[in-house]
């Protein structure tokens, strides 16, 4: 598990996946080209599976663009944990899948090399042997999450025959 | 305990009263997608192949984002949506030149005082001017709203902004706004709605409600509006909108947070790169040269915000080093520039006009910037990369600025050239 710890505040939607590529690019794999180009060239190339983003205040701002929770969810990324987060950036990772966890206490404490574990179900981070607790999500976004994504619980819903 | 405006609406939309910080499920009266539409038409055939969109008449698309197609791969997106469009007979559809998604919508009247719009566009909040309760989702949102017809809103908390007095000369909404971001921070209204209150927002005219609204979503706002009066009124009867369902909040209600500005302590501002909260007055800033100026966007791109960058354009020519690039934000508001003669006069000046749409907005096309080049924007946003070129850098202002440094070359105070 790699840790990429971006700690400055607001960074914004262009910063993650610029927005002349909007157009073009609606797919994992394109999308995985351009992943926070602007920010850290390297993250593309280096990022794997399981992998966690540390960030200040305000992750994600900016444009409605869903290329970066879709690309980070994606990548496989396992969790962002930032000391909060813009609200439509928010709402779109819940939607594709991408588990957002804020803690602000946990960012604090995190240094580099420092080994991250999350625990979603248990609201627990754990940084070198402290840990941090984060509040459960609503029910209703738990069971977005749980399905992998707002389409997939959609599906589920209509497959299930239970059109409410 | 009285309620906000956003208490209101979602508790009206969920029938049920409803207190904030609760989830509510509602189905919004409409659902803005533009050129992205295409995606959604991936993940809407992806889901349930073969399905009617839930509410065809809810569904607002608008092509402006890049038009007329850049690459034939644009093209092949807007001919995708053109067939989806015509397959499951979506009515408000409105193809490339009729303009800019949130100038198109409150002229074709679908933007009802008291209604509930979501976008897959940040910028939806704009439509708070006509006392909507508007805000941006996600291309995966957009197509579950296509599916289901509904979606769940967490009731937000509510910041107010009092506002007083008028503004002085050179001094307009835009800098009224940036100040306020400058104030609050990109992420200060996170979360939460902005209201706007107090007797100066009775004397701001649709652009100014527009142009502020528009912004909320630069502070982090869910949503940013304003009470209807007679201006948004007369503006929406003309147009047969029923204006019937408009809602405010109470005199008591309960603000998480309240803000005081006086129109007359407003000066010309910039936001400076490459965050929209980087505000400065523009007699603070250091000798800035600039390569390029536009006037246009949702933000600041109709005939008032025309005619006042050219109450101070008129008798100049544009700098010899500066690129001069206008852009009418819809076909209704080029076609009476054109009638007012506004047109002839920024092609006189030495402009280059723009199709109604985003244009250099996003960086996907027209007026790209090379590295290291200065632009000075209407627009809403100055991320890095934003206009295409990561090295590049976008400084917004209002139009009267934007009109006065064309004539300079570099960042200028309106009123050193009124
Ligand atoms: S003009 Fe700019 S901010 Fe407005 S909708 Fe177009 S791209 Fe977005």
């Amino acid at each position: 598990m790699q840790v990429f710890c971006y700690k400055q505040d607001d960074i914004n939607t262009d910063l993650l996946f610029p927005g002349k590529y909007t157009y073009t690019c609606s797919t994992g794999p394109e999308i995985l080209e351009h992943l926070l180009e602007d920010l850290d060239p390297a993250f593309a190339k280096s990022v794997k599976s399981g992998d966690i983003i540390i960030a200040g205040e305000n992750f994600g701002c900016g444009s409605s663009r869903e290329q970066p929770s879709l690309g980070l969810r994606y990548v496989g990324l396992k969790a962002v944990i930032a000391r909060s987060f813009a609200r439509i950036f928010y709402r779109s990772a819940i939607n594709q899948g991408l588990l957002l966890v804020q803690s602000p206490e946990a960012v604090e404490a995190y240094n580099e090399g420092n080994e991250v574990e999350i625990d979603p179900a248990g609201g627990i981070i754990r940084i070198e042997g402290r840990t941090f607790n984060f509040p459960a999500l609503p029910s209703e976004m738990l069971s977005i999450l749980a399905d992998g994504g707002l389409l997939n619980h959609i599906r589920k819903e209509f497959s299930g025959g239970d059109e409410r | 305990m009285g309620e906000t405006f956003a208490m209101k609406i979602l508790g009206r939309a969920a029938g049920k009263k409803v207190r904030e910080g609760e989830i509510v499920f509602v189905e919004p009266d409409y659902v803005l997608t533009h050129d992205n539409s295409s995606a959604i038409i991936g993940k809407f055939e992806a889901t349930v192949p073969g399905s009617k969109v839930k509410y065809p008449k809810r569904l607002a698309i608008v092509l402006d984002h890049v038009i007329p197609a850049a690459s034939s791969k644009n093209a092949a997106g807007h001919r995708k949506i053109r067939k989806f469009v015509d397959e499951q007979n979506i009515r408000h559809f409105y193809d490339i030149g009729t303009g800019i998604c949130h100038q198109v919508l409150p002229e074709m009247g679908l933007v009802k005082p008291g209604s509930i719009v979501v976008g897959s566009d940040s910028h939806t909040c704009t439509y708070g001017a006509f006392n909507c309760f508007a805000t941006g989702i996600d291309r995966t949102e957009a197509a579950g709203i296509w599916i289901t017809g509904k979606t769940w809103f967490k009731v937000p908390e509510t910041i107010n902004i009092d506002i007083t007095g008028s503004f002085t000369a050179g001094v307009s909404a835009k800098d009224l706004i940036l100040t306020i971001i400058g104030d609050i921070g990109a992420g200060g209204a996170n979360y939460m709605a902005v209201e706007f209150n107090g007797p100066a927002v009775a004397g701001f005219r649709i652009c100014d409600r527009m142009t502020i609204a528009n912004m909320g979503i630069e502070m982090g706002a869910k949503i940013a509006a304003f009470q209807a009066n007679s201006v948004t009124d007369r503006y929406l009867e003309a147009m047969g909108v029923d204006i019937s369902e408009a809602l405010w909040s109470d005199n008591d209600a309960e603000y998480t947070r309240s803000y005081e500005y006086d129109l007359a302590d407003i000066v010309p501002v910039a936001a400076c790169p490459h965050q929209v909260d980087n505000v400065l007055p523009i007699q603070e800033l250091p000798e800035t040269g600039i390569d390029q100026v536009f006037i246009g966007t949702c933000t600041n791109g109709r005939i008032e915000d025309f005619q006042a960058a050219l109450e101070i354009l008129r008798g100049h020519t544009v700098h010899s080093d500066v690129r001069l690039l206008v852009g009418p934000a819809s076909r209704k508001e080029y076609l009476k520039a054109m009638q007012m003669g506004l047109i002839q006069d920024f092609v006189e000046a030495g402009a280059v006009i723009l199709p109604p749409g985003c244009g250099p907005c996003l960086g996907a096309h027209q007026g790209a910037l090379a590295p290291d080049e200065k632009c000075l924007s209407t627009a809403n946003r100055n991320f890095k990369g934003r206009m295409g070129e990561k090295d590049a850098e976008i400084y917004l202002s209002s139009p009267e600025t934007a009109a006065a440094s064309a004539i300079t070359g570099r960042i200028t105070d309106p009123r050193e050239v009124l």
